[in-house]
């Protein structure tokens, strides 16, 4: 899993609330049995019609938004199947961060296994945040992990939040270290769990 | 201490504790399936770990799976590449897998139920969030992402922070047609989608305790549904009596032993949740969703309601409803009977109670999907099959189907379908469908009447 300390970068604002993993990368895109290629089809059905044209509204298309590596949505993001090819198609088009004020559980999860950081704001600071990028695409905005605060400068002013994360999933993020890794050093105790258990099984 | 259902399992499963950090939690039974475990099984190999626990696995083809001429090679070359690497990875590691056309193949989460495979107590995980379905036996069963397959494979546990708890209580009578599919998409029209998010749920109460292992199963397969991992039903006699004699349960004295067990995992009667709901089963009615979330439901005979959030707008115009205005009469030309919520021998038993003697709306594209090869046979045994068939209805073959459209089943754009599944997401049954969720007794009446109608007025069961 790759590193994460501190990213600047712009971020793509996506008002929108309960963003479902069928939204994210639809079902007919599942069929790969690898994880490459994903992003291609992140947000397929808004970003583009049913005929293959782009929606030329839809915030992804939009010129100021490319290369932006921060998506900003609506609450309750990432509901809906347990599909990581979510997590995979969001990390494959680009994007080291998604901020929002609720996040559902198994995404959150998939995220963090994928060097994704997903950052809850309050849903005071995600409205002023999506306000900022919506209307000054080219914010810089800064997370930095390590410090677990996200900020930005407008009009001179810094405004800046702090964001929670499992102590740790933190060490795991900055270190690029996963699950497997710990599970795998643990085969003993696991092996001892297997043999003492005395409930019914 | 006190201590609920979901504690004394979960206390039962810790390996071991990382100061201010997760759980190692001990999973019995890993289930798997085409779509979510390829890159899990490559992740291993391209490490060089060894599947921990091959035996503890089972296997089966449901999500991208054809529900028509399974005897057949499937058309789709990436489809049948996907089924063929599960194959080839069950083979290569020793695991057990119900393939197509195999006499055990049918969708996971029905699957392993019917066999015996799911019990009380266990800890139990798949890649697919619907596996909170398996809770309906008093055990802790939730969904997990690949990357946690792979941890899976590789050691048999996973590493969890225990989540809060969450009861909800039904006390009452139902009416009349009120199904256990109306009872769990009324939670969700109440509390809302993300209101289990961070929990596990025990729902609870004489409406879940009368309620048959099918209807409870369909309780606790939406649990994800309202954002909760999982859900749990408190085991009894009713539970004893459906695993006792199934093909992977204890048997003879280690059943009577198994019993004896589960029998001390009910909650505590003091024990305390963090948050809890109580509701009266007369409140309830035979329910519809009008939107694009499953917390979007209504009773049948309700009205839209007038104006809301920037969401439900845009939910109305996806599914070019208007506020204020009933679903009834609403023509319909798709009916889908099927999914791991309403796939079970029950859910076609209540269809085929009121389709028998009718006949089928000739506009209407029924597909009737049974959640398994057994609840094929079952059909066949009980008549049921001639039932659908003399009404104008053909049964497909066992798989996921248009519950998520993976395969060739997906409902045209623009066309609305009345659904027993669990999903009403912008798209979920295929590019721009529009799906209405109901109970097996709702999608069977709409088949029928070829438009939603109010079964309230003519339902007496």
């Amino acid at each position: 899993m790759e590193k994460f300390s501190t990213l600047i970068t712009t971020a793509v604002p996506l008002p929108i609330e309960n963003v479902d993993t069928d939204q994210i990368i639809p079902a007919r895109f599942l069929k790969a049995t690898d994880k490459k290629g994903f992003g291609d089809n992140v947000f397929r059905d808004w970003r583009y019609t049913n005929d293959g044209n782009k929606h030329e509204d839809f915030p992804l298309n939009q010129p100021q938004y490319a290369n932006a590596q921060i998506l900003v949505a609506g609450d309750n993001f990432g509901c809906g199947s347990s599909r990581e090819h979510a997590a995979w198609a969001i990390v494959g088009y680009g994007f080291k961060v998604v901020i929002s004020s609720f996040f559902a559980d198994i995404f959150k999860g998939n995220a963090l296994n994928n060097g994704l950081l997903p950052i809850q704001v309050s849903p005071d600071f995600l409205t002023t945040l999506l306000k900022e990028v919506q209307t000054h695409p080219a914010t810089p905005i800064t997370v930095d992990l390590e410090a677990q605060t996200v900020h930005y400068k407008t009009s001179g002013q810094e405004i800046k939040t702090t964001f929670e994360i499992d102590p740790y999933k933190k060490v795991c993020m900055i270190n690029g270290y996963d699950d497997i890794d710990y599970l795998v050093n643990s085969k003993e105790k696991i092996e001892n769990f297997e043999k003492e258990r005395v409930i019914f099984k | 201490m006190s201590k609920t259902l979901f504690d004394k399992v979960w206390d039962a499963h810790v390996v071991d504790t990382i100061p201010d950090g997760p759980q190692i939690l001990y999973i019995d039974k890993h289930l798997i399936h085409e779509v979510t475990s390829p890159q899990a099984f490559n992740e291993l190999e391209a490490r060089g770990i060894p599947i921990a626990r091959p035996d503890q696995i089972v296997a089966t083809a449901d999500h991208n799976t054809p529900t028509v001429n399974q005897h057949l090679p499937i058309k789709d070359p990436l489809s049948r590449n996907q089924l063929e690497q599960l194959t080839k990875n069950c083979e290569k590691h020793g695991i057990t897998l119900y393939a197509l056309g195999h006499e055990y193949n049918g969708i996971v989460h029905v699957m392993a139920p019917e066999l015996g495979i799911t019990q009380p107590g266990m800890t139990m995980v798949c890649g697919d969030s619907h596996t909170s379905t398996h809770g309906a036996f008093g055990t802790i069963a939730f969904g997990i992402g690949t990357s946690q397959v792979a941890q899976v494979f590789a050691s048999q546990s996973l590493l969890l922070k225990k989540p809060k708890s969450l009861r909800v209580n039904v006390n009452g009578t139902l009416a009349a047609g009120v199904l256990p599919k109306d009872v769990i998409l009324y939670i969700i029209s109440q509390i809302g989608t993300n209101a289990g998010t961070g929990y596990f749920c025990e729902y609870a109460g004489n409406v879940f305790e009368e309620m048959s292992m099918e209807g409870r199963m369909t309780v606790c397969n939406m649990s994800i549904e309202m954002g909760a991992r999982g859900g749990m039903i408190a085991p009894d006699q009713t539970t004893f009596d459906y695993i006792e004699g199934k093909k992977f349960a204890p048997q003879g004295d280690a059943f009577a032993k198994a019993v004896s067990y589960w029998k001390t995992l009910p909650t505590d009667p003091d024990a305390v949740f963090d948050k809890e709901y109580h509701f009266d089963a007369a409140d309830i009615g035979p329910m519809l969703t009008y939107g694009t979330n499953p917390g979007m439901g209504i009773k049948i005979n309700a009205h839209i309601p007038e104006t809301g959030d920037m969401t439900f707008e845009k939910a109305l115009e996806y599914m070019d409803f208007k506020g204020g205005t009933q679903l009834l009469d609403t023509p319909i030309n798709y009916v889908f009977i099927g999914s791991c919520t309403n796939s079970r021998i029950e859910d076609f038993r209540v269809a085929a109670h009121y389709i028998k003697g009718k006949q089928k709306a000739a506009h209407v594209n029924a597909w009737l999907v049974p959640g398994s090869q057994q609840v094929v046979k079952q059909l066949q045994e009980e008549g049921l099959t001639q039932v659908f068939e003399a009404a104008g209805f053909t049964l497909r073959e066992p798989g996921c189907s248009a519950c998520l459209a993976m395969n060739d089943d997906k409902i045209p754009s623009g066309e609305y379908c009345v659904s027993t599944s669990n999903r009403n997401f912008e798209g979920r049954q295929g590019q721009g469908a529009r799906t209405i969720l109901a109970s097996p007794l709702v999608a069977a009446a709409t088949a029928i009447e070829g438009k939603i109608i109010d079964i309230t007025k003519t339902v007496k069961i």
